[in-house]
């Protein structure tokens, strides 16, 4: 059918059991560890980027440029990002809109659990996946390249949470978008090349000309990337980038679940 | 639980998508215990009906009860109640069998043993076996299952055995009238004539969004125009005047040198005393009944 009219959810009856709401998030995870490309995109691929430029001799100088720090120490940041986009932007629209395709929310909506469930289950686990990663690439960072770990541990980890919702946001937004996965996939590539530039995955943001900066800052990965480089460096992110985030995350939200198509 | 009882009853169910009439004042009760059927040419509108019955979709007028209940105000309610199989519902790629079944059972308060469920449906050598990798016939028949993982008291069936090859589609109705046999009331969705025959107690022809017949299937044939069909090769000419005045012949068509002749059982007998009265012999007499085709060919043309 072409337009969607899913029914009104209604608060007068009792909802599902948490039981299968857990028994949800299992098979999903299950489901999600069978996935080996999207493992690979999402947990490997950064941490194998950040290595091979950590080989390349050049990388590992202490710059004038850039206050004294070598190019590797920037890019353990963007390989943190790296695992978001990965993660939010790569492989989660294509497995909600499959879902949709596929009718499997629609066939969920005939039961007494809400699709809804499904969906949450797909981001907390790309979430969950992009966090992993992002700890793994700091800890070959560290250990094998010397990058030092975040001394500001707490703004860091608050940057990071911020970052994963802003792109966990905009990868649903996507999803909400396209009306199939072909067409998340395309606008997905967009999307995906422009945050990959915003998050200093080509050129590092610190090292970009001073109005391009000034305007990346306020992106979700600008932001994030400059918040995360700040709390590495010892200080507290500034509060206009974690605002950006947050505003970021409730605005594409919101978007997301106001535009998104049950089928 | 009482036999012959109302489990759905819709009442002037309207629907339309952008402007577009889909489901034109539907209204019929399926009682409990009973295989109804809802047949119907391709869009007819028989899928957006189900959907209102299962609380998949608001209508824009018109009452659905399900056990008494509202689909969409009482949705919770309803799904405990009612499974559903409905068209173009796949499964995650990679799930497998036994992961979906305790998956769907955990959804429910009160579900039937799975291990059980998928035995009885010759699922059980399968357990390990991912959605993408069954069969057409598997895939059905998980379907069925999912639809009564949650013990529920009425199941909706949407074109169950569309693209199931004959052997397949067989044992999917015998599954269905183990499902009946079960205690469980069965509402098909279907567009084989066939399939409504063998399977449905009763049946609501659907077209362009309205019910145009609801009967037996053997009420829904005697209703057809031409209820009989007579055909021969006459050994001498007969004269078309003569074969129009037959009492109840609705058509008198020459194909070749033969001739059919639709009508009654009355046109039979009057056929046979003209081929006596002109001393013509008929060459291959064939009679035969009219099918549920014919039936369903004739309250769907009508309603054109």
């Amino acid at each position: 059918m072409t337009t969607a009219h899913p029914a009104p959810a209604t608060a007068t009856t009792t909802p599902a059991p948490a039981s299968a709401h857990r028994a949800v998030l299992r098979t999903e995870a299950r489901l999600f560890l069978r996935e080996p490309g999207a493992l690979f995109w999402i947990v490997v691929f950064p941490t194998a980027l950040l290595s091979i430029l950590g080989l390349i001799p050049s990388f590992g100088e202490h710059k004038d440029e850039l206050g004294g720090r070598r190019v590797i120490d920037l890019y353990v940041p963007v390989a943190v990002l790296l695992a978001m986009i990965m993660s939010g932007l790569q492989a989660m629209p294509p497995v909600l809109t499959g879902y949709r395709e596929r009718g499997i929310l629609r066939r969920m909506s005939t039961t007494p659990v809400r699709p809804s469930a499904l969906l949450t289950a797909q981001i907390a686990l790309h979430g969950a996946a992009a966090l992993a990663s992002a700890a793994l690439a700091m800890t070959v960072g560290r250990t094998v390249f010397g990058v030092a770990l975040p001394r500001q541990a707490a703004g860091y980890l608050v940057a990071l949470l911020l970052a994963v919702a802003s792109v966990l946001a905009l990868g649903s937004l996507l999803c909400a978008l396209a009306r199939t996965a072909k067409g998340s996939a395309a606008i997905s590539s967009v999307v995906y090349l422009l945050m990959m530039f915003t998050a200093g995955v080509w050129i590092p943001v610190q090292g970009m000309p001073e109005t391009l900066r000034n305007i990346v800052r306020f992106t979700p990965f600008g932001a994030a990337s400059e918040a995360l480089d700040r709390a590495a460096s010892g200080g507290w992110p500034g509060l206009a980038q974690l605002g950006a985030m947050a505003l970021w995350t409730a605005l594409l939200t919101y978007l997301a679940t106001r535009l998104f198509r049950w089928e | 639980m009482l036999w012959g009882m109302a489990i759905i009853e819709a009442n002037g169910v309207r629907k339309a998508y952008a402007g577009r009439t889909v489901v034109d004042g539907v209204s019929f009760t399926v009682d409990e215990g009973e295989i109804f059927g809802i047949l119907g040419p391709n869009g007819a509108g028989k899928t957006t009906t189900v959907e209102c019955i299962g609380g998949l979709r608001v209508p824009d007028a018109g009452t659905v009860r399900v056990a008494g209940l509202d689909p969409v105000a009482d949705h919770d309610r309803v799904t405990r109640l009612l499974g559903a199989q409905l068209q173009e519902s796949e499964l995650q790629p990679k799930i497998t069998v036994a992961e979906a079944l305790e998956l769907y059972s955990a959804f429910y308060p009160d579900p039937a043993d799975w291990r059980e469920l998928a035995e009885r449906l010759g699922l059980h050598t399968a357990f390990g076996t991912r959605f993408a990798k069954l069969s057409g016939g598997q895939k059905q028949r998980l379907s069925i299952a999912l639809a009564l993982v949650g013990n529920p008291r009425v199941v909706v069936l949407d074109e169950l055995t569309t693209g199931l090859d004959p052997r397949a589609r067989r044992d999917t109705w015998k599954l269905i009238e183990d499902v009946r046999d079960s205690g469980v009331t069965v509402l098909l969705v279907t567009h084989f004539m066939e399939e409504a025959r063998q399977l449905c107690d009763r049946i609501a022809v659907i077209d362009k969004g309205k019910v145009v017949a609801l009967d037996t299937p053997s009420g829904l044939i005697g209703k057809a125009d031409s209820s009989t069909v007579i055909s021969f090769t006459p050994s001498r000419p007969l004269a078309d005047t003569e074969l129009g005045q037959l009492p109840g012949a609705a058509s008198v068509e020459r194909k070749g040198d033969r001739i059919v002749i639709s009508g009654t059982d009355e046109t039979v007998n009057a056929v046979i005393s003209l081929l006596a009265r002109h001393s013509v012999t008929a060459h291959r007499l064939r009679v035969s009944e009219a099918t549920l085709d014919d039936a369903f060919l004739d309250l769907t043309e009508q309603a054109s």
